[in-house]
């Protein structure tokens, strides 16, 4: 009866999710759903939950998203609420803005992060900084969202990680969901939230599927923004990660653990505000911290995690120095063999395990 | 105008050289001596001016009448010809008369004085280092808020750039709030946050400080305008320098195919900073620029132009029709800025041909004293009023306190419970209220 339930609840995919189930062997009550499918599902409620929701950007309505991330919707809730764009993303992120100024709640998507580059002026000077200049008089209740980061042979122009970049700046909040939980429950909690959320997908991970609860298919379910999970207990390392790389951590925390060595990973799911305390916490448990990020290593967000650590207490239970595991320090090549070389891997993260365990 | 004596036939002449499309228009003289002294003189100090209710001015120290005029002596209101609006894309424009009312005249032009004054105090106190940063005066170019405000109601929407004192004035600011924010004092419209360029109000979003960023901001609030199914629209302003912007053209595009209920306003100066027109654009017809939208060019110092223009405007936008585009052409007296003399890429010659032809205030005030609408002691009592209403305000926004440094890291976030916010040091930890 709770499949029954959730399963009409599920909407738009209730056929691919009983599929799905058929062949699953989750608990009863648990669905199956992949990343694109969450992130479409928390869309669709909270279009249904409150009016002045409505999506805007290219190809998201008649082309039903150009990643599909919005199919459906624009069949479901017409033109007025889904609205496609011309390729402006200067002009049309500044409406969207203008038009959470004026009481709606935009969710505007950029095809990719790449191209938010256009538009950034709106984002940072007329999102993210307006309700401090009018000392809270103006909110602007947006959300920006789009794939982030790398994918698989876009090369440089179309693969560059944003975390860093947003995450710098006061006044915005920068959401980096991992799993098909992360994707409904923080994309419910930015649409909901008054202030303008930066919401970074990952291109890759959007046909992953992950067993959701009965409890995280329930329409109010929302994650806090600004709360990192531990995603595996851990004793003698602790593995701090955002986006696909908590899946590489969790990989190479099952390939260490036949070696005796317990990893603690954290999946960071916020940016900012970075979740300090839950790091802290861990790394005065385990004593030992490495980062992982697909990002550039300089200014980055292993450089702020680490940062933060050395001003802290934590710093004072680390057995060893902090390290990071990046993206390398160069515009993403195209050749197969070059791109998979660009990238933090799994053997990476491992090899910097034992490098700072001394093993 | 307005300098010692004039003939008992005053011809009126509102041409300048930078714009040779206006025509001279002769208003027939119905008083002899309009100007009995110069207006801007101040009353003797220690005497005051006050009101009786039979509409005499009498002078306190003195006890002297000095006019008996009574109210029923004024006319309501009176038709005037206005210049004739240059179109594109459009069969009619606004019409070629405007009729105003007394007291919408009054009314109009105290505002203009006021914003009038308040620029020059605000250009007083930064010479003085009271006011610091960015400071963008707006003097000269009164009549285009104050007639844009005209042709529509505080329910609408409105947003411009920097240069944006006035039409925080004219949406609703106060003149203390107003220049406590200049001063960055606690009472500031913006508690002191935000400065000269970023003050708001209701349905006023700023005060803008990127160029152009503000044009598709205010077709967002369209775009919400017409979502919310209300009748409102908004006005959205930007300079000839601005005018150049990609952004600006996507906003075109976007609100022409949606048909958002916009009203694009071109407030050419002539000069974007120290750059002249001709210098900047390829095409200076900036009311021709938005291509497939309707465009008007307006005398932008002629209150009745810009409110009638307005008024057309706004009917072309409330009756579905989608955006449509004006240029009011106007000048500013100050530089571009207060750290812009102004005179390095225009002569003093221009300026002060602009200031004696053209200007705005004396525009109205010659059109109302002309036909009988008002009195010279009238509009005189009124700018005393505005004088006094301005020391006050700058008395204010130098004596208030600056803003607490708990506000320091308030205001980050809306509807958010308190959380630490890094200070310069590790050790200073702040906190953010919302």
């Amino acid at each position: 009866m709770a499949s029954l339930r959730s399963f009409l609840r599920s909407g738009k995919n209730a056929v691919s999710v009983v599929l799905r189930r058929e062949f699953s062997e989750t608990s009863p009550a648990a669905v199956q759903v992949n990343v694109r499918d969450a992130l479409n599902q928390a869309m669709d409620e909270e279009l249904e939950r409150d009016e002045r929701v409505f999506l805007l950007g290219e190809e998201v309505a008649q082309y039903d998203g150009a990643y599909k991330v919005s199919r459906g919707l624009w069949k479901k809730y017409g033109d007025k609420r889904i609205i496609d764009t011309p390729i402006t993303e200067m002009g049309f992120a500044g409406i969207a803005v203008g038009a959470a100024f004026a009481g709606l709640r935009p969710i505007c998507e950029f095809m990719t992060w790449n191209f938010s580059m256009q538009a950034i002026d709106q984002v940072i000077n007329s999102a993210a900084k307006t309700y401090y200049m009018s000392a809270g008089f103006q909110t602007v209740p947006i959300v920006f969202r789009g794939p982030n980061g790398s994918s698989a042979g876009v090369a440089a122009q179309h693969s560059q990680c944003f975390a860093a970049w947003y995450g710098h700046c006061p006044g915005l909040k920068v959401v980096s969901p991992w799993n098909s939980e992360d994707a409904r429950g923080l994309l419910k909690a930015a649409i909901r939230d008054d202030n303008p959320v930066v919401f970074l997908e990952n291109e890759m991970m959007y046909g992953v599927p992950f067993e959701l609860s009965e409890e995280m298919m329930h329409k109010d379910f929302v994650i806090p923004i600004g709360k990192a999970k531990v995603e595996r207990q851990g004793t003698h390392i602790t593995l701090v990660s955002h986006s696909r790389c908590v899946g590489f951590c969790l990989d190479a925390a099952a390939v260490l653990a036949k070696e005796g060595v317990e990893c603690e990973v954290v999946n960071l799911r916020t940016i900012r505000p970075l979740d300090v305390d839950t790091i802290e916490a861990s790394v005065m448990k385990t004593g030992n911290l490495v980062t992982v990020e697909g990002g550039w290593p300089q200014y980055g967000v292993g450089a702020e995690i680490c940062a933060r650590i050395m001003e802290g207490p934590a710093f004072n239970y680390l057995d060893a120095p902090a390290v990071r595991v990046t993206g390398v320090d160069i515009p993403m090549p195209y050749a197969k063999i070059l791109e998979d070389h660009s990238v933090p891997q799994i053997k990476d993260i491992i090899f910097s395990v034992k490098k700072v365990l001394n093993m | 105008m307005g300098s010692g004596r004039l003939p008992k036939t005053i011809v009126c002449e509102h041409r300048t050289s930078l714009h040779p499309q206006m025509h001279v228009k002769t208003i027939p003289c119905k008083e002899k001596n309009i100007y009995e002294q110069d207006p801007d003189i101040l009353p003797p100090s220690g005497a005051h001016l006050r009101w009786t209710e039979g509409g005499q001015v009498v002078s306190e120290a003195a006890s002297v009448v000095v006019s008996s005029r009574s109210y029923a002596d004024f006319t309501p209101e009176a038709t005037f010809d206005i210049k004739k609006v240059d179109l594109h894309r459009l069969e009619e424009g606004p019409p070629l008369t405007s009729t105003l009312t007394r007291e919408d005249g009054l009314k109009y032009y105290r505002t203009m004085q006021t914003i009038r004054r308040m620029e020059l105090k605000a250009d007083q106190l930064y010479k003085q280092k009271i006011i610091r940063g960015f400071c963008h005066l707006y003097d000269g170019q009164e009549a285009c808020a104050v007639g844009i405000e005209g042709g529509i109601t505080l329910s609408d929407h409105l947003i411009t750039a920097y240069r944006a004192h006035g039409y925080t004035l004219t949406r609703g600011g106060t003149v203390r709030e107003i220049m406590a924010e200049l001063t960055g004092r606690r009472e500031g419209i913006a508690k002191g946050k935000g400065g000269s360029m970023h003050m708001y109000t209701k349905n006023f979003y700023g005060g803008n400080g990127i160029v152009g960023a503000q044009v598709p901001l205010g077709a967002g609030v369209a775009l919400a305008c017409k979502y919310l199914g209300t009748d409102q629209l908004c006005v959205s302003l930007y300079g000839d320098g601005a005018a150049n912007q990609g952004q600006i053209f996507e906003t075109y595009n976007m609100a022409s195919l949606w048909k958002l209920p916009i009203i694009f306003i071109c407030e050419n100066n002539q000069y974007g900073m120290g750059t002249s027109v001709e210098r900047a654009s390829a095409s200076t017809e900036y009311y021709k620029r938005g291509d497939f939208i309707p465009g008007l060019r307006v005398d932008g110092m002629d209150v009745l132009c810009v409110r009638e223009a307005t008024k057309f405007a706004a009917d072309h936008c409330r009756s579905g029709k989608g955006p449509i585009l004006m240029e009011l052409q106007t000048y500013r007296y100050h530089g571009h800025s207060m750290s812009d003399p102004g005179v390095s890429y225009r002569t003093r010659e221009e300026i002060q041909e602009v200031r004696s032809k053209s200007d705005p205030i004396s525009m109205l005030k010659d059109r109302m004293l002309s036909n009988n609408m008002a009195s010279v002691e009238e509009l005189k009592e009124i700018d005393i009023e505005v004088r006094k209403e301005i020391e006050d305000a700058a008395q204010f926004a130098t004596t208030d306190p600056e803003p607490p440094l708990d506000d320091l890291c308030s205001h980050i976030y809306a509807n958010e419970k308190s959380f630490e916010v890094r200070g310069a040091t590790p050790w200073t930890k702040l906190t953010s209220h919302s």
